[in-house]
């Protein structure tokens, strides 16, 4: 490995709250991912992986530790600067699609470029090619609300993918659809994945983090397991993780 | 980024159609009744100032203090000078005035004798003019006064001691009805006159109905109502131009300072000088603080309308919480959320301003008589500029609001 790894954590821990009320979600977790791997984060609901998301997204900063995002120290950053991070570098993908209403796909699409202060027209070839990738080009013009659930789940990772971010992180991407919907949307985790793209998804879900390349789990805070699921393949390098 | 913030801010706009025409409104109307009020000021004042300029150009009207006190009720507090000595009009101030040596800026002085409460019969009709004034023919031209139909006096008539008469429109009606009062006999306070003339109409002034005045030679006011005193009530004086009527005046004074023995400083405690400059100062203040007033009243309702803009953004603010949290996760700044709502207000505000503007230069165009809405271009820039200032400034506590959510929070809003 010629590149250091792209996300490194080291003892990292999160508290909520002080004195009586204190709530440890993460105790001191450690982690390595590499550039084009597929990691899912497993644990029941309390285990610390919606803070794992958080902390890693950079919406939230631990309370003790380290955390570099491709060589950049997350926790020396503004506010401002956490918020141009999360724009380059990372493709959200929450359970709830959370796309904005009455806007249409492709200026849903368009937005994170908008932030970027990207040029309208150079945008809108980055967002129509995104939306293109993800089979919805001829639902650019459509609204959230006249799309069915994985036709929005795939408007934000069409949406995530957009920036061309080092990482995308999907939050239970496919709690709210059904299994159709599930293994289209999937599918479509896989085949970034063997483009080269980094994924990381936070499941509760065996059928989702069986994708997966490398499985997290985490218990009260802390790594329980940490395995590989495919022995000896090297990230990106031709393996069909579909069907593995 | 200026033009994608609009976009944003539109759009925001749009997606609540009903409620953000209602706060569009609620600026609409408070912008357009602050350029109508201010406009109906400004009409009032046009209307002041028509009458003002009605009275002649470039007169001056002198009244002994003390005179002008005793008319008043003898409120004579603010005058201490006064009491200690009493300064009348009398001829030799009539020959001074009219000595161009003293007065090189005066044109013309004619003095005038007033009779209060002279009631006129004729034929069972009574009346009690507002004005009855002796005076001389020159009075006619200065004041301009016209003649409906008629002559006026001469200086003979005076001499003769002749009781003639010339009465202002609202004295004919009362006293003749619509039939010619030329020619006729009237009975004032039972001293008979006859009717010359009758001036055209003046039109209602700040002092009253102007045309409530009857017009007589001095000797005939002398001989049968005040008595020949030697002295005159007052003098209404013109200078050669509009231009040079503060001159006349200083010199007016000078020369009453002179003939009077008075000290120079101290002459205008003795006597009063009206003059048509004065009146349109005074008349302007006073619609200057009617203006205002209800400018203000606007104002009021502009400010509330604002405070409708305040509401209506953090309604909207709550109301996307969880948009705001979408945009800040997916690499919003700060200060693109804070522009976004910053920009919403001040779109509504300003929308509500053109709106209101339009409406209000529309209203403008409406005339009721003589009296017409005259649209002030200051007011219109500052009601603007106002309602565009309150987008911001009720605009910025929301905005701040929505800016500082922390976007996990937000994005956990349901």
């Amino acid at each position: 490995m010629s590149h250091p790894p792209l996300i490194v954590l080291h003892q990292v821990t999160k508290v909520y709250g002080t004195g009586v009320g204190e709530v440890h979600a993460l105790r001191g977790v450690s982690l390595a991912v590499e550039r084009g791997d597929y990691l899912a984060i497993m644990g029941a609901s309390g285990s610390g992986k919606s803070t794992m998301m958080n902390i890693l997204g950079a919406l939230d900063l631990p309370t003790a530790g380290r955390y570099l995002l491709d060589g950049i120290d997350i926790q020396a950053l503004d506010e401002g600067q956490l918020a141009d991070v999360r724009n380059r570098m990372i493709g959200f993908v929450f359970q709830g699609f959370n796309l904005i209403r009455r806007t249409t796909a492709l200026a849903n699409v368009e937005l994170p470029l908008v932030y970027a202060g990207m040029k309208r027209s150079q945008r809108r070839k980055r967002a129509e090619a995104a939306l293109d990738a993800v089979g919805l080009a001829d639902r650019m013009g459509h609204e959230p609300s006249e799309l069915s659930g994985g036709q929005q789940q795939r408007v934000a990772i069409a949406r995530a993918l957009a920036p061309d971010p080092a990482i995308i992180l999907a939050d239970e991407p496919t709690g709210n659809l059904d299994s159709v919907a599930t293994a289209e949307v999937l599918d479509l985790f896989g085949r970034l994945n063997a483009q080269g793209r980094t994924v990381i998804t936070i499941t509760h879900e065996d059928d989702v983090a069986v994708r997966a390349k490398r499985v997290l789990r985490l218990h009260d805070g802390s790594v329980q397991s940490d395995r590989r699921r495919v022995a000896r393949a090297a990230p990106g390098a031709g393996n069909t993780v579909i069907g593995s | 980024m200026t033009f994608d913030s609009l976009r944003i801010a539109l759009h925001g706009i749009l997606a609540n159609r009903m409620r953000s025409l209602l706060t569009v409104l609620g600026m609409t109307i408070g912008v357009a009744s602050v350029i109508i009020l201010v406009a109906v000021g400004n009409g009032a004042s046009a209307v002041v100032q028509d009458q003002i300029e009605t009275l002649g150009t470039n007169t001056l009207f002198l009244v002994p203090t003390s005179t002008l006190n005793g008319a008043s009720g003898g409120d004579d507090t603010n005058r201490p000078g006064t009491a200690s000595r009493l300064v009348e009009l009398d001829d030799d101030d009539i020959k001074a005035l009219s000595n161009p040596a003293n007065t090189p800026e005066m044109a013309g002085v004619a003095p005038m004798v007033s009779a209060a409460q002279v009631t006129g019969t004729f034929q069972g009709a009574t009346y009690t003019p507002l004005q009855f004034i002796g005076t001389t023919p020159n009075y006619f031209d200065m004041a301009s006064l016209e003649l409906a139909s008629g002559s006026y006096f001469s200086e003979d008539d005076d001499l003769a001691h002749r009781k003639l008469a010339v009465l202002g429109q609202t004295v004919a009606t009362e006293l003749f009805g619509e039939s010619d009062p030329v020619g006729e006999r009237v009975k004032f306070n039972g001293a008979s006159f006859r009717v010359v003339g009758l001036l055209e109409e003046q039109g209602s002034g700040p002092f009253g109905d102007q045309d409530s005045i009857v017009l007589t030679p001095l000797s005939a006011v002398q001989d049968t109502l005040t008595g020949n005193t030697g002295t005159y009530s007052s003098f209404l004086i013109q200078s050669v131009s509009r231009e040079a009527s503060s001159a006349a005046e200083a010199q007016v004074l000078a020369a009453l300072a002179t003939n009077h023995n008075l000290d120079p400083a101290d002459v205008e405690s003795f006597f009063t000088l009206f003059s048509q400059a004065n009146l349109l100062q005074t008349g302007a203040a006073v619609t200057a603080v009617f203006t205002l007033l209800l400018g203000s009243v606007a104002g009021i309702s502009l400010f509330v309308g604002g405070i409708g803009v305040m509401n209506i953004m953090l309604v909207t603010v709550t109301e996307r919480t969880r948009e705001i949290g979408i945009r800040k996760a997916i690499g919003a700044r700060r200060s693109s959320i804070l522009g976004q709502f910053l920009l919403e207000a001040v779109v509504l505000t300003g929308l509500g301003g053109t709106i209101g503007v339009l409406l209000g230069l529309a209203a403008g165009q409406i005339q009721v008589g003589t009296f017409g809405l005259v649209v002030s271009p200051a007011s219109v820039v500052v009601a603007f500029g106002v309602a565009v200032g309150i987008g911001l400034f009720f605009g910025i506590y929301p905005a701040n609001r929505a800016a500082s959510l922390r976007p996990i929070e937000a994005l956990r809003y349901e």
